[in-house]
Parts: structure tokens; C-alpha cells; sequence
């Protein structure tokens, strides 16, 4: 936990759901970090923790319905030292109960997204996802 | 012999070299390693170790790998051992040091 009082704040950006926006997203983060004063290291983590569950509504929810146009947002907001990362999409509904790092035995490419994010994170949870939205995924971590 | 190529010039996500040193393949990439990039990274790296080469990856100017990445690197590592021959890092910049002791677990 970190002894820095972080000042409350949020921010959200809206990306295109591709391969292509995943650099957009590391940079969107980046910048909101700086503004909330995170350390570098820290900072990197979050980054990646960010990037992969984007990666993962790239990969996974959008895999049967490639569309051009079709938006995920990421929102991220800091209220007391806790800081909250939502992802929103219409992608395919996704069935918490199979998203699972790969076991640790099992040495195969592929998996390790979901592996990274649980080890960064203090929790990940898929909560209802409101309308327009189908899937809405938050990450917490205590700063 | 030198070959130098660029990914896509507009997206500055990655660039790559391949060198020939004492009959070691060695890979220098450059940036960042996503999804976006990672077949790119596989199809220089695979075909190497297919083809029965030794390789060796410089990850000094490499600033940020994901999981696909890592996952090329697992890919390559386990050809390498089908094929009998040598898979190595070399130059491991800050970044993908933590990212790999991570990923430890699973390699």
C-alpha cells in the first residue's frame, strides 16, 4: 500500500475495439497515472494489468463479430486511495466462470493475460453490464 | 549478412534486426511488443529455429512486452528444445525483466 494520498479523480476514454488501439490504451493510462501521481513502478504494472484486459475484449469478446466500428470504453477513477478501472463493452457476453489463467503445470503460450491481471490486482470482477453495454469488468487495486 | 526490416512504419510499435554472429541468429527488437505485433516477432523468430539455427533474442531496447509477447518467447523456447537447439535471451531491458518474473511461473 502506498503512503502517497492520491488525489481523487476520473477520467474515461473510449477506443476502438482492434489490435490497433491497444497502444492508444497504454497511452491513455499513462497519462491519467501521471496526473494521479503513481509510482513508476507501480505504474508499469497497472499499464499492463489495463492493456491485457483490453487485449482480452479484443481477443475474446469481439472474436465471432469483428465490427470496424464497434467502441470499448475504459474508465478510470481514484476516491480515497482506491483505485478502480472499468471496462465496457457489447461484445460477446462473457461467462466469468470460464476466465481463468491457464495452471501453472500446463506450459503453453497463451493465458498468461489473465494470470498477469490477477497477480496486479487486488480484485476482478464482471458486474452486470448496463445498457448499451453487454460486458462491464472492474479492476481494484489499493494504492 | 545484416537484414533489417520495419513493421509497418505508421504504427512505431516495433522494429527488428536479425544478425549473424559466429552462426548464432541474433534478434534485436525494438519497442513495444503487443498483440498487435507479436506475429511479427513470431514469423522472424520461428523460421530461425525451424531451420535448425541457434538464436539468441536482445531485449535491450525492448520497452514494454505483454502476454503475447511472452508467449512468443514460450513458443520459441519450446521449438528450440523439439529442435535441439539453442533458445537464449540476451540484454533483458528493465521492463520485460519484471514482466518475465512474472511469467516465471509458467516458463
Amino acid at each position: 500500500m502506498s503512503e502517497i494520498a492520491h488525489q481523487d479523480h476520473i477520467e474515461k476514454k473510449a477506443f476502438l475495439v482492434n489490435s490497433s488501439s491497444l497502444k492508444e490504451v497504454r497511452t491513455f493510462c499513462r497519462e491519467v497515472f501521471e496526473k494521479l501521481n503513481i509510482q513508476e513502478d507501480l505504474k508499469d504494472e497497472l499499464v499492463l494489468a489495463i492493456a491485457e484486459a483490453a487485449q482480452n475484449i479484443v481477443k475474446h469478446a469481439f472474436k465471432n463479430s469483428a465490427n470496424p466500428t464497434e467502441l470499448m470504453v475504459v474508465q478510470i477513477s481514484c476516491e480515497n486511495n482506491k483505485l478502480q478501472i472499468a471496462f465496457y463493452d457489447r461484445g460477446t457476453p462473457v461467462d466469468p466462470k470460464k476466465v481463468k489463467h491457464r495452471e501453472i503445470d500446463n506450459v503453453k503460450p497463451g493465458g498468461l493475460g489473465t494470470f498477469f491481471i490477477q497477480e496486479i490486482m487486488d480484485a476482478v470482477e464482471f458486474k452486470d453490464g448496463k445498457k448499451p453495454w453487454i460486458n462491464h469488468l472492474v479492476l481494484t487495486k489499493q494504492l | 549478412m545484416l537484414n533489417y526490416a520495419q513493421i509497418e512504419p505508421n504504427l512505431k510499435l516495433m522494429t527488428y534486426k536479425v544478425e549473424e554472429i559466429n552462426n548464432i541468429s541474433v534478434v534485436h527488437l525494438n519497442g513495444e511488443i503487443d498483440m498487435e505485433v507479436a506475429d511479427k516477432a513470431r514469423q522472424t523468430i520461428l523460421p530461425l529455429i525451424e531451420n535448425g539455427k541457434s538464436v539468441q533474442v536482445n531485449l535491450s531496447r525492448v520497452d514494454y512486452m505483454d502476454s503475447s509477447g511472452i508467449s512468443v518467447l514460450i513458443e520459441s523456447k519450446q521449438l528450440a528444445e523439439k529442435k535441439s537447439t539453442k533458445f537464449e535471451l540476451i540484454e533483458v531491458s528493465k521492463p520485460v525483466e519484471k514482466v518475465l518474473s512474472m511469467a516465471r511461473k509458467f516458463l
